[in-house]
């Protein structure tokens, strides 16, 4: 077990190591001379000069990408051309509201997707199962973007339940939540569906409903433990969705996470901090897939390890 | 992730299944045709789909309309009035209008970002999977780091440096779908170089690069049609994300995404506003989600 744990990490590293290399040679390759973004349309020759050398791309490029490493141990993402500030610390600073939004809309997918997706396999092919099964394939096709401000004009500007936008009040995480939960609840609620109807065809549970459980134990403790697997992968992969959902359930709702930021610092030109958001986001994503697979192997025992 | 379930019956079907003669062969198009319009959901969104490529081909050819050109007399008029059936925007032009013109470019950026990733995809796909080797882990090391970025901030980030624009917009969008393909086809010539056929083909002495074209590629070729027609909605709403941000086609070109972003500066005065084309966002996405799954279970009934 741990030298899978080990070995399972050590094979994260050349992901993370090409996710950098990446995200370098994006920010290099692509057209436009960044230092004379940064300087402005108003700058000298002499300026943008002095900027090139401050940002070390006077330097040949690969000067350039061992310094760009180097400094990622460190954890030093540079200034922001916007507010002077340590990309770290703009980052930093946005990214609990983030976390927030993704696990309370992860808490609400995993609640109403997987109480759907069982109640979907109970009552199967009656219109209550068609129902459900539909929603997952409109929770995909939802444009998130109008969906919040359809949420909007109905909730905040019609019967004023909730805060339009921002994060002032408690209430505020309401409508985001709900936004950015909708595409993941359909998908959980398919998953958890299948499976549980796989598991409701098996032998120890026609054996418990024999001996007399109560229906409500059946499928609780027989069957949805048994089916829990396959609706966690699904459950993993979905975190790593969220997180960019959040991008675009930030930017509709004023909320103050790094979804928002990266947004923002593309109309600012503040690539420094665009550069610093995609490589956590690929980082994010990276580890989170790490810790779903490492909860496989704690999870069921079944499935060994070579 | 290597792990090993203990064989049980359904693995040994599985392959059982994946062995026998039939999975090699070509789906009959005929036969293939008559279980998709067989197919109540799949249906539906065929005729949205139809319904949508004939307005933005003969829309403007009926209603001749310059997008770029204001109205101001006419300027944010409710549904309904003056002849105007979803009202008007904010620089006085018919909605109705500017949602049939912008058909043409949501419907259009959708296939070529998805014709990109097909045109990039395929080969790399098929050539990691029948090649093997050094090939296959390169192009896979490479596929694993494309994927751990969320589509919507690839798409963001290669926006950010390459410009806004139709053309950037669809390299941005057909970037995030390669790595769909690349998995796909690769798990079929996997599958596929092991085929009788296929073998045959070679114990001919016929050239790799010509196995892989005239064998490999045609019978890998059922499911990238379905996974296209998903993979269409998916790049719907990811182009008009980037018009919503004011990141992707630029104004007046009147791209449903675009159109929305403009509509969220009245959503308080003009809710309509953004009704509209985020509903024709939306059911262009159902329509190619519903084909998509129907033509899954039209061109593979063993999954059905």
């Amino acid at each position: 077990m741990i030298t899978y744990v080990a070995r399972r990490v050590l094979a994260g590293v050349p992901t993370l190591w090409g996710v950098a290399t990446v995200v370098f040679f994006m920010a290099r390759l692509l057209p436009g001379d960044p230092a004379r973004v940064i300087a402005g349309v108003l700058a000298s020759p002499e300026d943008v000069e002095r900027i090139r050398k401050q940002m070390g791309l006077d330097q040949p490029l690969w000067v350039q990408y061992l310094d760009f490493m180097g400094s990622l141990l460190h954890l030093d993402l540079g200034t922001s051309a916007h507010t002077n500030a340590p990309v770290v610390e703009e980052i930093g600073s946005r990214l609990p509201y983030t976390i927030e939004l993704a696990l309370v809309a992860l808490a609400i997918a995993i609640t109403a997707g997987i109480l759907a997706g069982i109640v979907a396999a109970i009552r199967r092919n009656t219109w209550l199962d068609l129902v459900i099964s539909g929603l997952s394939v409109f929770g995909v096709s939802m444009p998130v973007y109008w969906l919040g401000l359809m949420m909007i004009i109905l909730f905040a500007i019609d019967l004023h339940l909730f805060p339009a936008a921002g994060a002032d009040e408690p209430a505020s995480i309401v409508m985001p939540a709900l936004t950015l939960a909708l595409f993941s609840v359909g998908l959980i609620a398919r998953m958890t569906r299948s499976s549980m109807l796989e598991v409701l065809g098996q032998d120890y549970v026609r054996t418990a409903r024999a001996k007399g459980a109560p229906f409500r134990v059946v499928v609780f403790r027989h069957a949805l433990r048994n089916a829990l697997l396959p609706i966690m992968t699904v459950i993993g992969l979905q975190f790593g969705a969220l997180l960019g959902g959040a991008v675009v359930t930030e930017t509709v709702f004023a909320w103050p996470g790094v979804g928002r930021l990266l947004v923002d610092s593309i109309f600012f030109r503040d690539y420094p901090v665009v550069q610093g958001l995609v490589l956590m986001f690929g980082t994010t994503f990276v580890v989170i897939n790490l810790l779903v697979d490492l909860t496989y192997a704690y999870v069921d025992p079944r499935i060994h390890y070579s | 992730m290597h792990m090993s379930i203990p064989a049980s019956t359904t693995a040994e079907a599985f392959e059982a299944e994946s062995l026998a003669p039939e999975a090699a062969a070509s789906v009959r198009p005929a036969a293939a045709w008559r279980r998709l319009v067989g197919h109540r959901s799949a249906v539906l969104g065929l005729s949205v789909l139809t319904i949508y490529a004939v307005a933005s081909i003969v829309g403007p050819i009926l209603f001749p309309f310059n997008p770029g050109q204001n109205q101001l007399t006419t300027v944010l008029f409710a549904p309904g009035q003056e002849g105007h059936v979803l009202g008007t925007d904010n620089f006085g032009r018919d909605e109705l209008l500017l949602l049939v013109y912008g058909a043409r470019y949501t419907l259009s950026l959708g296939v070529m970002a998805v014709a990109l990733g097909i045109i990039v995809g395929v080969p790399l796909g098929s050539v990691s999977g029948y090649f093997g080797g050094w090939a296959d882990i390169i192009i896979q090391r490479f596929t694993d780091v494309l994927l751990a970025f969320p589509p919507i901030v690839l798409a963001l980030a290669l926006v950010a440096g390459l410009g806004v624009g139709l053309r950037n917009v669809v390299i941005a969008v057909g970037v995030s779908s390669v790595p769909s393909f690349v998995r796909l086809v690769r798990a079929d010539s996997l599958r596929l170089r092991e085929l009788p056929f296929v073998e045959a083909a070679r114990a001919l002495g016929v050239s790799p690069w010509r196995i892989l074209l005239r064998h490999v590629i045609p019978n890998a070729i059922a499911p990238v049609i379905v996974q296209a027609t998903l993979q269409m909605g998916f790049a719907i709403l990811l182009a008009a994300s980037l018009g919503f941000f004011g990141l992707g086609v630029q104004p007046p070109t009147p791209e449903w995404g675009e159109l929305l972003g403009e509509a969220r500066n009245y959503i308080f005065s003009d809710p309509n506003l953004a009704t509209f084309p985020g509903l024709a966002i939306f059911a262009a996405v159902l329509a190619f989600n519903l084909v998509g799954d129907g033509l899954r279970d039209a061109l593979d009934p063993r999954l059905g």
